[in-house]
């Protein structure tokens, strides 16, 4: 980076220790609080449990190689959450395209903080909101009246499903959004006036300069679902499992602590790979991006 | 605004008369025109109803708060007894006291800390500034529900190992070491740290160099330039990252339920009532802090816009 090599070669005498100085602190809260814990769950995660709950020191692989045999959960994680991703983005893409291209002057960020004053109150009251709504004398009763007699909708997937959009749509509009509203017009007009419909514009031009926006909303919205705990149990009653309950149930109820950090430890590496993923392709798309533009 | 008509009325490269296709260009033209006001209307729709549904269960959340009744379900009359009741609930404001004590303190160390690394990030050897970087990735990207859990069993076994010492050096009165308050704030500032020093080196990055030398060139000691140049500068997104901060934790439940302890934070009060069964003065709780935040926003907005005034103000003269 030129601009960082420029910082480097301005730099005077006693700079460096002074930058030390300031690092220091978050360094060292970094070490105790994320690295030392990172550590301890590694190693328990190979250790056994012991006979009554929690951890006895050992070194062996059993932990992970019962990971294969109870895989299931981590499965079942995956596909919900793939699937609630793209739900959300099915839900929010239109929203974030009206917003950005529809919207002129201050209306624009009227809507937009509009989209994420409800992402301002606290998500137990947003969820307790939607128990009550989807709860016998919601929702299920208007429909009683239409002729939908004994339609139950709390503590099903759906209301899960419904849960997770409606608590991350904000992290799904506003990327997007944002990549949206970089998307110059005149893009858009050219390509009317070279008579391509309307889908063809979305498709062959709005889409492929909102990727960059669209995968950054995926990885923001599916990072926090595969680690979802109070949805599931809140509105899914226990029945839909995330890898959140999962953990949760084997350090609270089941107190088997090594598999819970074997299990762990493997969600964390995957996280990192997926965001590592995620940072390669994201910078291809912006190269990508930036050559088609200058074309 | 180019037109098609106009666009087909100069003289084509495909070669063929402008007569013959521009009829079929025309009409085209229109149906696309049409096409594009009925999906342009679908979409206002549409936006309304995402919208809908982004307001319905707050605005149930306050219609029930006023509600006499004790059933959330049926409408009986007006009535503020759920706000006297969740006012003389005395583990409820117990709760709140210390989420609002965890909350700013966590605001505080996670601003200063975070804005100090992001500040002096640039100038440590590269080594180091990818160790920095990496760390604050990690701080971010591994999931609540895993730090809160890791917090847990890293500071339990700690803190059996410390206080057998403690007692040991300092007797019969030596503190005991527990979860509580301090630990979830330990756990809140590490994410929340992070995030900071993200937004201040994004702004950073998108600030203008060239007064910071001139600054320079003009003598002024390091601080100085700190305080008149680049602070001034950096204040929206340190102020964005502490309100970010703050919010991240008073709202969090994952962390804190894993890590505070004996101590109860909102959330985790709002948790145990809501499994208990109906209670409407959540209702009330709810309704009071959703007016807290609504003034919050229209206070940072209020300021902002006068900073901006004063800004523009400033610079003309």
């Amino acid at each position: 980076m030129p601009r960082t090599s420029r910082v480097a070669q301005n730099d005077r005498p006693g700079r460096g220790s002074r930058a030390a100085l300031l690092v220091l602190p978050a360094t060292l809260w970094y070490v105790g609080f994320l690295v030392a814990p990172l550590i301890v769950l590694a190693i328990m995660s190979v250790g056994v449990r012991s006979p009554n709950g929690g951890y006895q020191p050992a070194l062996t692989l059993e932990q992970f190689a019962n990971l294969t045999t109870r895989i299931t959960p981590l499965t079942n994680t995956l596909g919900l959450a793939a699937l609630n991703t793209f739900i959300c983005l099915l839900v929010a893409f239109p929203v974030a395209y009206t917003l950005a291209l529809k919207v002129r002057g201050n209306w624009k960020l009227v809507l937009v903080a509009l989209v994420v004053i409800p992402f301002w109150t606290s998500f137990l009251i947003r969820t307790y909101a939607w128990m009550t709504l989807l709860g016998a004398n919601g929702v299920p009763r208007i429909l009683g009246w239409v002729g939908f007699e004994d339609v139950q909708l709390l503590n099903t997937p759906f209301a899960v499903s419904l849960g997770i959009v409606y608590n991350y749509l904000p992290l799904m509009v506003l990327p997007i959004f944002v990549s949206l509203e970089r998307l110059d017009r005149s893009f858009m007009e050219a390509s009317r006036d070279l008579g391509a419909g309307p889908v063809a514009t979305i498709r062959q031009i709005v889409l492929p300069l909102a990727a960059p926006g669209i995968l950054s909303g995926i990885v923001l919205v599916f990072i926090p679902i595969m680690g979802e705990y109070l949805i599931p149990i809140l509105l899914g009653g226990g029945k839909t499992y995330f890898l959140g309950n999962a953990l949760a149930d084997l350090f609270l109820q089941s107190r088997n602590w090594p598999f819970g950090s074997a299990l762990a430890t493997l969600f964390v590496i995957g996280m990192v790979v997926l965001v590592a993923g995620y940072l390669a392709l994201s910078r291809r798309l912006v190269r990508a991006g930036r050559e088609s533009s200058l074309l | 605004m180019a037109s098609p008509a106009h666009a087909s009325g100069g003289p084509r490269r495909d070669g063929l008369p402008a007569s013959e296709t521009g009829g079929t260009d025309i009409r085209a033209g229109r149906r696309a025109a049409r096409l594009e006001r009925i999906g342009e209307r679908t979409a206002w729709i549409y936006t309304g109803l995402v919208f809908g549904f982004l307001f319905l269960p707050i605005l149930i959340v306050v219609i029930y708060s006023f509600n006499a009744g004790r059933h959330v379900t049926e409408l009986t009359g007006f009535s503020t007894q759920w706000y006297t009741i969740a006012w003389s609930d005395r583990f409820l404001m117990n709760a709140l006291r210390n989420s609002l004590t965890i909350a700013t303190t966590t605001a505080v160390l996670a601003t200063v800390m975070g804005t100090a690394s992001a500040l002096a990030m640039d100038r440590l050897s590269p080594r180091l500034r990818w160790l920095m970087e990496l760390l604050t990735y990690v701080a971010i990207i591994v999931p609540g529900i895993v730090i809160g859990i890791a917090t847990l069993i890293f500071l339990v076994t700690a803190f059996d190992w410390l206080n057998p010492w403690l007692a040991y050096l300092a007797g019969v009165d030596a503190p005991h070491l527990g979860l509580g308050a301090a630990s979830v704030v330990a756990a809140h500032t590490l994410f929340t740290m992070a995030i900071v020093n993200v937004l201040v080196r994004t702004r950073m990055r998108g600030m203008d160099r060239n007064l910071v030398e001139a600054s320079e060139d003009l003598f002024a000691t390091p601080w100085r330039t700190f305080v008149q140049v680049t602070f001034p500068q950096l204040l929206p997104a340190i102020m964005a990252g502490a309100l970010l901060a703050f919010t991240f934790s008073f709202d969090d439940f994952i962390i804190a339920f894993f890590t505070s302890g004996q101590d109860q934070t909102v959330p985790i009060y709002l948790f145990a009532s809501i499994r208990r069964g109906v209670n409407p003065s959540v209702n009330a709780i709810a309704t009071v802090l959703l007016g807290v935040t609504i003034m919050a926003i229209v206070l940072a907005g209020l300021v902002y816009r006068r900073g901006q005034r004063r800004g523009g103000a400033g610079a003309q003269g």
